[in-house]
């Protein structure tokens, strides 16, 4: 018998199927991915809701010293790029609870609905940060900051 | 056709054995995260910014206390859930697998238990 050792572990070597950088990028695959990345962002942002609930059960002190951590422009982008990933994956998940009913699957649904949610979710970052006065502080001011910064 | 015997069926779980109970957890607390995430971003952002007098004003109110934590035990279980996935996916080496897993559990029940103390200790006033 022929000898079929390669460098995969010794198994004869397989054609691979097409890898996904050979698909040109289409939304419902952009935002499946952006479901995923999303989720796992959350999941270490989660611990800065912590973070700030444990300050305010520290104490004064250490709450104000968070809380300018938070409030900086470093930290408010952070926060800003958390508004958006929540709202990315919470409309990704209503996404989801419509495919779990069985429905929606037609091609033309599922990119109304993917265009949907990545429009939805900017526009509801958006109005957060504008509703609570936070958007022209952060974006406002960064030019601004960077100015006095370097002059 | 079907190969499973009755009993098989009966127990509906399959080859993992735990049938669809991981889906229906996320499912779950995806639904609970979804109620929830409204409404701590909205007393959040009716914090945001305030000192700690006012902030500890609000946890006045226990239904300020049970939404955080809430949030903090449906948060946890699914991001646990969604991380377990995605290692699954991703790490195939058996030992690093093993451990990333557990290093997933600890660090959700970690970041769970540190918002139910927070939370505890803001709403009970200390
Ligand atoms: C706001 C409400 C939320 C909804 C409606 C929601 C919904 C979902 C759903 C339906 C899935 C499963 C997707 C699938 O089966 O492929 C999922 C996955 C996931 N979620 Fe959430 N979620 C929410 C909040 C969160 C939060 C707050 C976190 C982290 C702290 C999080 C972390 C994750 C992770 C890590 C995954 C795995 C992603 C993957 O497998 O690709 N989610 N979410």
């Amino acid at each position: 018998m022929a000898e079929a050792k390669t460098l995969r572990g010794g198994r004869a070597e397989r054609p691979l199927s097409p890898h996904l950088q050979v698909y040109k990028p289409i939304i419902n695959m952009v935002m499946s991915i952006l479901h995923r990345i999303t989720g796992a962002a959350l999941y270490f942002g989660s611990a800065l809701l912590a973070w700030w609930l444990v300050a305010a059960a520290a104490g004064p002190d250490y709450f104000a010293f968070v809380n300018g951590i938070m409030g900086s422009l470093i930290g408010r982008l952070i926060l800003f790029g958390f508004t958006w990933a929540l709202f990315l994956h919470a409309l990704g998940g209503i996404r989801h609870f419509i495919w779990d009913t069985g429905k929606g699957y037609e091609l033309s649904t599922v990119d109304r609905m993917c265009w949907t949610s990545l429009i939805a979710s900017i526009v509801l970052t958006l109005l957060v940060w504008l509703l609570s006065g936070q958007f022209a502080a952060t974006f406002a001011q960064a030019p601004l900051n960077y100015i006095s910064a370097v002059g | 056709m079907n190969m499973r015997t009755p009993l098989k069926n009966a127990r509906r779980l399959g080859s993992a054995k735990e049938g669809a109970d991981h889906f229906w957890k996320q499912r779950v607390t995806a639904v609970a995260n979804l109620i929830l995430v409204v409404l701590v971003m909205w007393l959040v952002l009716s914090m945001a910014g305030s000192d700690h007098a006012t902030v500890k004003t609000w946890f006045a109110n226990p239904l300020v206390g049970i939404v955080f934590a809430l949030l903090g035990i449906s948060g946890a279980i699914h991001m646990r859930l969604g991380m377990q996935v995605i290692i699954e996916d991703y790490v195939h080496g058996e030992g690093v697998k093993v451990v990333s897993l557990m290093l997933n559990t600890f660090f959700a029940i970690f970041v769970g238990a540190a918002i139910l103390f927070a939370v505890a200790k803001l709403s009970f006033g200390a």
